[in-house]
């Protein structure tokens, strides 16, 4: 059995089915973006005046590597006009360029994700330091000798941990003081390494999710449009290797696929156009 | 082997080639967006209020470039504005709502300090 309506417009929509499909996958994914950044915003408005990690509930900022988050948005900008030249290709009947578009589509999706794991991990292994003197700092950790985090969970320790396993001191690198909302990170870098008591310690934590808000609504947001890269990604890919032959007996349908996966991607990088500035620099 | 794929009514293939230029002038207004949203971070503002609302209004703008040019918005069927239109309103009642609803909430309920002695 046929599916209908997959090369010629519908009458009463004046579309293929395949588009009006994916608009309305994309309306749901704009209620379940929506969602999340509202409550962001919601999480943003309610943490407390004051400068993190000095103030415990405070919003951390500056904590996000700009630099990096810039280049990673030029990255999914540019998948984002290489899909819509694939698309354009097969349109034009030129089926070799509409396989490079996609391949660097492909390949930008893939940096894009391996740049976000170097930032994930950079996360995994930094923590925020409390003592009963009431100081705060964040920085660096070495138990026993190790750093630990580096992409094993496993090795993300806390305070219950520490005192589980007995530990009784730990090395610290502590970072420069955090600038202020809205100013960059100047004056000297300078990292204090010192030895503390983990009798001294109230809180120790990696900035991980159960850490702290900004950590947990960061991690879920960015997890999930990652999710949407990798799948996207994979769709894509599917499409232009294993998924080609189509091109040969039915390259109409399979154009309109294109520009359905396409559409798909845009809204990737359409979510991401709002998450940089949201997370990075406000 | 040949193939038409000239079956779109409003996409045919001189229309598409005619739509190249354009992509790249969208692709580099997006990076010049991207490159003035960090220069505008640098600019110290007096408040977080301007910081945010300069930022959404860059984003809104290189969003509209996705939507309306790679999206092909600007030239969609009808049935899609519907779609979206119908999205916009409850969009906007979601953030509305939870906006609003923020304000009920009695000053610190979930912001006691836990680990400061």
């Amino acid at each position: 059995m046929d599916i209908p309506y997959t090369v010629k417009p519908r009458p009463d929509t004046g579309l293929y089915n395949a588009k009006v499909g994916i608009w309305l996958f994309l309306a749901s994914e704009v209620m379940l973006f929506g969602a999340l950044f509202s409550a962001y915003i919601l999480l943003r408005v309610g943490a407390l005046d004051g400068i993190w990690p000095e103030v415990k509930n405070a919003w951390p900022h500056g904590l996000l590597n700009i630099p990096i988050g810039t280049f990673n948005t030029a990255v999914l900008i540019t998948s984002s006009v290489t899909v819509v030249f694939a698309w354009a290709a097969l349109k034009m009947n030129n089926f070799a360029r509409f396989r490079t578009c996609m391949v660097i589509t492909i390949v930008c999706a893939l940096g894009f994700l391996s740049i976000k794991s170097f930032e994930y991990n950079e996360k995994f292994t930094h923590y925020e330091l409390r003592l009963k003197d009431g100081k705060a700092f964040t920085g660096h950790l070495e138990v026993n000798g190790k750093h630990p985090g580096f992409w094993d969970f496993s090795s993300i320790y806390n305070l219950a941990r520490l005192t589980e396993e007995k530990v009784e001191k730990v090395k610290f690198v502590a970072d420069p003081p955090q600038p202020k909302p809205g100013e960059k990170h100047e004056g000297k870098h300078e990292h204090a390494s010192m030895e503390v008591a983990t009798s001294d310690i109230v809180h120790l934590d990696a900035f991980i999710p159960r850490n702290h808000t900004f950590f947990a609504i960061y991690f879920l947001i960015t997890a999930l449009h990652g999710l949407h890269v990798l799948g996207g990604a994979i769709v894509l890919a599917w499409f232009t290797f294993p998924g080609k032959k189509m091109w040969l007996t039915d390259p109409e349908r399979f154009t309109n696929r294109i520009e359905v996966g396409g559409l798909f991607w845009h809204f990737v990088d359409l979510v991401w156009i709002f998450l940089f500035p949201i997370l990075y620099l406000l | 082997m040949s193939h038409s794929t000239q079956n779109d009514a409003h996409h045919g293939h001189d229309d598409v080639a005619h739509h190249i230029p354009v992509y790249w002038k969208v692709f580099w207004a997006l990076i010049a967006g991207t490159i003035i949203t960090v220069a505008l971070y640098s600019v110290h503002f007096q408040s977080v209020a301007v910081t945010i609302a300069v930022a959404m209004f860059v984003a809104s703008i290189k969003a509209f470039l996705v939507a309306g040019y790679f999206m092909h918005l600007l030239s969609e069927r009808k049935m899609i504005y519907g779609i979206l239109a119908a999205t916009i309103f409850f969009l906007i009642g979601l953030m509305g709502l939870t906006i609003w609803g923020s304000h009920d909430q009695p000053t610190n309920t979930v912001t006691k300090t836990f680990y400061v002695p």
